[in-house]
């Protein structure tokens, strides 16, 4: 189990250095000149320049890789252009909001959906069924800010229930969680109720109702365990969905999270956060799905670690 | 094998929520395409006299802060975002199509670097990657299509390269080789048109995800510039005014929840007509 947890994990290097390949190509991408951008239209062509080797913008591209890299290394993500602080720290200011909202979201997605999913699955075709599907389709359907809004209209305007944005007590937590989960209690909803319906039909859980057992230890101790398998890697996927949607439930709810720290620096056409938010963000997401690998060969014995 | 059209159009409408799908579909899109006839003001031409006027008779869905009708600007905006998602979509399958057929048709160096490609930017979440080109591009309605176009179009490589791979060893293309056929014609007469039924079910999901994707843009201020009318962006310009005019930001959203969920829907049924397996009622 270790030895494939540390195979796995240096699989994860390649994909990692890629995808700073491709964010640092993308921001060099654009238009204008980066020199020029920090220090304003009313700055001589000598400050230009000279700002220009100072950042390295003289050398080849490769070689401002390589040393784009090596700071990276050492956790230096450069400064920003508006307030002129390490990018790092900005993105450590604003780190903790956002992995508490995808993790509470993360957490009631995948009670909720599995409920729901097993409920419809153990009453296939009934109204209940029918119920849980065409909410969960609803649930993929909807525009996430837009569900927010409408919750934030309910609860917070007429309601008086909750917070209609902010960051702090456990109140501030609930219409963000809520709105950020609904896509993906849907799509968890959705897989359960698919890989259950499949896991039931199987021999192994015919013996098991034929030994007499209730139905509540034959869904839940027997069926569900080997349901949740193929749940997992779901789990891990839509986090990439779950993190594109914190960016917008962000917005919505003035929650101080990278999100919002992104969106403000593309705005403010800030690219050195910019990039180091799009950095943090990809590796985010390709970190959690190396541990949804490592706990999938965890929880299913067919694969073999060797 | 891929079924005649006339077949798949029978199990369809036979399928009662893609019917569904395809209703609410057609009447947005009538809606949106005789807009200029239904709706004979423009859209993006501000009246100062009648500002945020709740829902009436006279303005179905009220008025926005610049006293235009909500109707007319998401009649409008219909056209823009369908435009957006089916340009999208196509740009995506442009892209991806060719290139899955040829990666997992040829295999070797080419499909290695292909899928190594696919994995990175895979490694973005969709939203995250259109957000940052577009951070990038700029935006505008073009910059938009192709953010959101470029985005998609991995999924396009992985689902053909998949399909092809599985293809390709199967007698009937064993037998046109046999025959001397050669690889331009084995690709194009026998394993493009089995790529045709998953192309077509991803294209209709994806165009109710490209709407989405485009209508997130907007939202920020990162898409389609004002005036347009735009689903995302007139919902951005309602969060302003969420508390005293509810109605400005609803009825965008609306509109784009029902777009997808009708491209969902019918995405849905069209899987359950394609596969040859499904029994329909």
């Amino acid at each position: 189990m270790g030895a494939y947890i540390l195979r796995r994990l240096a699989l994860a290097v390649p994909t990692l250095v890629g995808v700073t390949v491709v964010v640092f190509a993308l921001i060099r991408l654009v238009p204008g000149d980066p020199a020029r951008l920090v220090l304003g239209l009313q700055a001589s062509e000598e400050e230009v320049q000279r700002l220009r080797v100072q950042l390295g913008l003289d050398q080849p591209l490769p070689v401002q890789y390589v040393r784009f890299l090596g700071r990276l290394l050492q956790g230096d993500l450069g400064r920003s252009v508006v307030t002129g602080e390490p990018v790092a720290r900005e993105i450590a200011a604003r780190l903790p909001a956002t992995v508490q909202l995808a993790v509470a979201s993360t957490l009631v997605a995948t009670a909720a959906g599995v409920a729901a999913g097993v409920v419809s699955a153990t009453r296939q075709y009934s109204w209940l069924d029918y119920l849980v599907m065409t909410v969960a389709l609803a649930g993929i359907s909807l525009p996430v800010f837009w569900l927010g809004l409408m919750l934030m209209l309910l609860f917070s305007v007429h309601l008086r229930w909750l917070p209609a944005g902010g960051y702090g007590t456990p109140a501030h937590l609930v219409l963000p969680t809520v709105t950020l989960a609904a896509f993906s209690v849907a799509i968890i909803a959705r897989m359960t109720r698919s890989s259950l319906l499949e896991v039931l039909h199987q021999d192994y859980v015919r013996t098991a109702w034929a030994k007499g057992l209730g139905s509540r230890a034959v869904v839940l101790r027997h069926a569900l365990k080997n349901a949740l398998i193929p749940v997992v890697t779901v789990i891990g996927l839509q986090f990439g969905g779950l993190l594109g949607g914190a960016i917008l439930t962000e917005t919505v709810f003035a929650w101080p999270g990278m999100g919002r720290l992104l969106v403000g620096a593309i705005v403010a056409r800030d690219y050195p956060v910019v990039q180091g938010a799009v950095l943090v963000f990809a590796a985010l997401f390709t970190l959690v799905n190396l541990a949804v690998d490592v706990l999938y060969a965890y929880v299913d014995p067919r694969i073999h670690y060797g | 094998m891929p079924r005649t059209a006339p077949t798949v159009w029978r199990r369809l409408r036979r399928h009662r929520t893609a019917v569904a799908g395809l209703l609410v579909l057609a009447v947005l899109l009538l809606i949106s395409a005789a807009a200029p006839v239904l709706f004979p003001e423009d859209p993006t031409e501000p009246r100062f006299e009648r500002v945020l006027r709740p829902p009436s008779s006279e303005h179905p869905l009220g008025t926005d802060n610049l006293g235009r009708d909500l109707l007319t600007r998401i009649a409008y905006g219909g056209r823009v975002s369908f435009f957006i998602g089916v340009l999208a979509v196509s740009f995506s399958a442009i892209v991806g199509v060719p290139v899955g057929l040829v990666s997992g048709y040829y295999g070797g160096t080419f499909d290695l670097l292909v899928q190594r490609l696919v994995d990175l930017l895979l490694a973005f979440p969709g939203f995250l990657l259109a957000l940052t080109l577009v951070a990038v591009l700029g935006v505008g309605v073009t910059n938009v299509v192709v953010a959101v176009g470029l985005a998609t179009a991995p999924v396009y490589v992985r689902l053909v390269r998949g399909v092809v791979l599985s293809v390709r060893s199967q007698t009937f293309v064993e037998a046109a080789r046999a025959l001397g056929a050669s690889d331009r014609r084995i690709l194009f007469r026998h394993v493009l048109p089995n790529c045709t039924a998953p192309v077509i079910v991803q294209s209709t999901l994806q165009l109710g995800t490209a709407i989405l994707t485009a209508a997130g843009l907007g939202f920020l201020g990162l898409g389609v510039k004002p005036p347009t009318p735009e689903w995302g962006t007139m919902l951005g310009e309602g969060q302003t005014y969420l508390f005293s005019s509810w109605y400005m930001a609803t009825f965008p959203g609306l509109a784009i929840f029902l777009a997808v969920l009708a491209f969902n829907l019918l995405g849905d049924g069209l899987r359950d007509a394609l596969d040859p397996r499904m029994k329909l009622a």
